[in-house]
């Protein structure tokens, strides 16, 4: 079982008020991410939920009972840090065994537990190797290992990637993925990387300054972005936001529209450009267009085949359909 | 040293500060070799011969050598274990952020600047004195009577004062090693169930075994010569019961006047240092690389 909860949960450090009164619900079993600009207080909540700082204000709820008061040990959470934190001084094998040791359980216990998980993480070749003996990716497993071991009612990740190369990141989230359709635990976990939020959450939550800005799953903040911050945030390359004159027409203070909701022409459209940079990605062509007198620049996503060039004359047009309208606080006008 | 031409030119710069020190050391080690087999007394200096083992003999049959080789081993373990393990104690309780710590900290390391024997002589007239030192007068606050410290517990006196001494300078090292370890580590640990007690025995002590090593280390070389204690508080006394093999050898130059047998003292005290360094090198040593 891991079913949280957070009630008015706030954190102030000093006079600073990092976290306002938040509530939030995370159902058992689910994938739910936490993304957000840096300093957001993303990891801050976090170890609140691990128990690693003190509330403010607020009640935790793990499984329905308050674990406000309890101690990171009592709430059976299991985090993976961002750094790792292995014990230097330990072989993979005692890392791993480490919570299962304090925890009192029995030594063949404890080896049935270690086999398995090293099993499940490709570890079994290095167990009696010292973490400094280890690539970044190993050391990542072991975290995790480390992590599983306890059957924890829930696993707590800060950006647990952050530290790999591109492609072992890759690998890893989808591991990592693998893990989460297995254990059916539920995971929160802190990132700021799109792809990695996008196909790993069941649901996103959308922080800003301390405040949750939106919650759902991928598509439907993707789709439906409830305010221009998130439509700003979820999505890469970024949705185009419009003010003035093009919003107005629109009855809004702003207008949102995806790359590929525009279409790109030589012929004719709505609003006219000419083609700054562009990438070529083989699938599909990213253009960014100037002088439309809408933003700096318009980025459009086309197919891959379009033959334009740095200053060709472009127009475009958007799918009236597509178009995301946001009224003078920000948020989206139904 | 990357290259060849490199390596060559860092030895000759180096070449002067080795040839120095060389210098400073084998001058004074063959003088006192030579000494310590000479019959070599500043109470007769005009006669010298030579004295083949003698003065070697002579050295370790007195009754007071096996006596100073087992304070000497008292006063060194003792004076570690309390500085070890006070110095970890007192490191754990000043990195903690408390009010004042800028003050704290420069307190605990003041005794540090004390010289040795002005350090032993507050420690005698004003803290161990009889009948005006603070620990007489908590004595007889508790209606006990006070306990003469320097007659009754000599060697232990001198361990406590040597060991004020030295407490500062583990606290420091072992204080700057407690402050580079991982915080994610330990609430990593502190996630995995480890109450404190655990946290330290699997997670400080071994993060601070460089550390410890290094005070052991130092402290044994600097241990092992002590003698500005001994001489103003106990005079090595009563008997040999504070006497160490320093303080031996002092006997027997200054007030035996007996250069040769000092001498023959110093190059066994040098062999047994040694044969304490080597032996400390293999126990502790593998902690450093
Ligand atoms: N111990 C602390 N004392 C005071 N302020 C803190 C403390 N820890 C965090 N903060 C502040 O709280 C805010 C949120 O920090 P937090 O570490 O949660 O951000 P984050 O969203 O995880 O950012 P990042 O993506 O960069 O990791 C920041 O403004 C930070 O300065
Ligand atoms: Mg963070």
């Amino acid at each position: 079982m891991g079913r949280i909860t957070l009630e008015g949960v706030t954190k102030r450090f000093g006079d600073v008020e990092v976290i306002p009164p938040l509530n939030l619900d995370i159902e058992d079993g689910e994938f739910v991410v936490f993304v957000g600009p840096s300093g957001c207080g993303k990891s801050t909540l976090l170890r609140l939920i691990a128990g690693l700082e003190d509330v403010s204000a607020g009640r935790i709820l793990i499984d329905g009972t308050d674990a406000t008061e309890a101690s990171p040990a009592k709430r059976g959470l299991a985090m993976v840090f961002q750094s790792y934190a292995l014990y230097p001084h330990m072989s993979v094998r005692k890392n791993i065994a480490f919570p299962l040791k304090m925890a009192g359980m029995d030594k063949a216990e404890q080896d049935r537990r270690i086999a398995a998980a090293a099993n499940a993480l490709n570890l079994t070749d290095y167990l009696d190797r010292r973490p400094g003996q280890l690539s970044g990716g190993q050391r990542q497993r072991v975290a995790i290992g480390r992590a599983i071991v306890r059957e924890p009612s829930a696993f707590l990740f800060d950006e647990p990637l952050s530290n790999l190369d591109a492609a072992l990141r890759v690998g890893m989230r989808l591991e990592i993925s693998e893990l989460h359709t297995r254990l059916r635990t539920t995971m929160i976990y802190v990132t700021h990387d799109q792809v990695e939020a996008m196909t790993l959450a069941d649901k996103i939550v959308v922080l800003h300054a301390g405040r949750i800005e939106q919650v759902g799953s991928p598509l439907d903040l993707y789709m439906r972005p409830r305010n221009v911050f998130v439509a700003g945030f979820i999505g890469s390359p970024k949705m185009n936001l419009f003010t003035g004159e093009a919003a107005a027409e629109y009855g809004a203070r702003t207008i949102g529209v995806r790359p590929e909701h525009i279409a790109i022409s030589t012929e004719g459209g709505t609003w006219k450009g000419r083609v700054g940079v562009s990438e070529h990605l083989g699938s599909d062509s990213f253009f960014y267009v100037e002088d439309t007198g809408l933003a700096e620049t318009v980025t459009v996503r086309a197919d891959g085949e379009i033959g334009l060039h740095h200053g060709d004359e472009v127009w475009l047009t958007p799918s009236e359909d597509k178009v995301h309208k946001f009224d003078d606080g920000g948020d989206l006008i139904e | 040293m990357a290259t060849r031409q490199t390596a060559s030119l860092a030895r000759l710069m180096r070449a002067p500060a080795i040839i120095l020190l060389l210098i400073w050391m084998v001058v004074p080690l063959g003088m006192t070799l030579y000494y310590s087999f000479l019959n070599y007394n500043l109470l007769n200096p005009a006669v010298t011969s030579w004295a083949g083992w003698f003065n070697y003999q002579y050295f370790y049959t007195d009754p007071a050598f096996l006596d100073s080789l087992w304070n000497t081993l008292v006063l060194v373990v003792g004076v570690l274990l309390i500085t070890v393990c006070g110095g970890i104690a007192i490191a754990i309780l000043i990195d903690k952020p408390i009010f004042g710590q800028g003050l704290v900290r420069i307190l605990v390391i003041s005794p540090f600047f004390v010289m040795p024997p002005v350090a032993a002589l507050i420690w005698k007239n004003m803290i161990m004195h009889p009948s005006y030192g603070v620990f007489a007068d908590i004595a007889k606050f508790f209606g006990t009577s006070p306990v003469d410290w320097f007659a009754q517990y000599p060697l232990f006196s001198i361990i406590i004062i040597v060991a004020w001494q030295w407490l500062p300078f583990a606290t420091l090292i072992l204080l700057t090693s407690l402050q580079s370890l991982d915080g994610e580590q330990m609430e990593a640990a502190e996630m995995d169930g480890a109450p404190a007690y655990s946290r330290f025995i699997h997670l400080v002590l071994p993060h601070m075994a460089r550390a410890i090593t290094v005070v052991i280390l130092i402290q044994t070389i600097f241990l092992l010569s002590i003698y500005a204690e001994i001489l103003v508080t106990t005079n090595g006394g009563p008997g040999t019961a504070s006497t160490n093999l320093t303080y031996l050898i002092y006997r027997a130059a200054r007030l035996n006047f007996d250069i040769g047998g000092a001498a023959a003292g110093g190059v066994i005290a040098v062999v047994l240092a040694n044969i304490v360094a080597i032996f400390l090198m293999r126990a502790v040593g593998k902690n450093l690389d």
